[in-house]
């Protein structure tokens, strides 16, 4: 398609590996209130089934891949998105529980909550009169 | 605004894009042009039979996107509501680069389009419009006698 794929051959396993796929970069929104952080992605055509969220270590990672109907013989004529992977990764702070992440995902638009560890949660600190 | 689609190595391609937007039309660039990096983004193809507009517009109610065909100009106007709580003071936001708010988009269409056949779909965020062309611009074969 253009420069960057031509550079090495994506027949075999291990040059796939070493070198991902270019990707688009999902625009995000990361919120956080008392009790957690909620970050949206934009994911446009991408179902359910092509989306691949990881956590591993510290490291949150977005992989998404679209899936459209292009009917056959389409030719492009103009293109703002060139590639059809999405590819995001955040380094997760240690006060979230990276165990107990949730995620939806909506006509594109994905959210994923990351709670507060329990221990993290606020508290208010009484001020002792001495 | 959504500048962090394009991977830096894509604007590097943006001179050779730039001179293969002639084809569109024809090889003078169309007077309305094509404002990148816009929501939503667009993508145009065409087959031999129809011209096919695939709009990138995550998080819509389909029944609020406007669409509309007027003397071969396409035009998608819509709005994006904000998905962040405003006015909590117990919030913090650390990154908004989602677009929000109004949008339109236009797009040229060819001469040979048949303005009343026109089907759209959202699905997974993505609107695509169908716009069938005429029969009498779709490619025939011709019997030799």
């Amino acid at each position: 398609m253009n420069t960057v794929t031509n550079f090495k051959d994506p027949t075999t396993p291990a040059a796939r590996s070493a070198r991902p796929e270019p990707a688009l970069v999902p625009p995000v929104d990361v919120v956080e209130d008392a009790t957690g952080i909620t970050l949206y992605a934009d994911l446009p055509g991408v179902p359910r089934d092509r989306l691949h969220l990881r956590i591993e270590g510290d490291q949150l990672g977005i992989e998404a891949e679209m899936e459209l109907a292009l009917p056959q013989g389409l030719s492009a004529q103009h293109a703002e998105l060139e590639l059809s992977r999405w590819r995001r990764a955040f380094t997760l702070s240690k006060e979230l529980d990276a165990s107990r992440v949730s995620a939806e995902l909506s006509q594109g638009v994905l959210r994923v909550r990351i709670p507060k560890a329990d221990h993290a949660q606020p508290r208010r600190i009484e001020v002792q009169v001495g | 605004m959504y500048r962090s689609f394009f991977p830096r190595d894509l604007f590097a391609e943006f001179d050779r894009l730039q001179r293969d937007f002639g084809g569109f039309l024809d090889t003078s660039p169309a007077i309305r042009g094509f404002a990148r990096g816009g929501y939503p983004a667009l993508n145009v193809g065409v087959t031999p039979t129809a011209v096919e507009v695939y709009a990138f517009a995550p998080g819509l109610d389909p029944a609020t996107i406007e669409l509309n065909l007027d003397r071969g100009v396409l035009t998608l106007d819509g709005e994006r509501k904000a998905s962040l709580p405003t006015g909590d003071a117990r919030t913090t936001v650390h990154s908004t680069e989602r677009f929000v708010g109004r949008f339109r988009r236009v797009v040229s269409l060819p001469d040979d389009i048949d303005p009343g056949a026109v089907s759209a779909s959202y699905r997974d965020g993505v609107l695509r419009v169908s716009i069938p062309r005429r029969e009498a611009a779709q490619p025939r074969r011709i019997e030799v006698q």
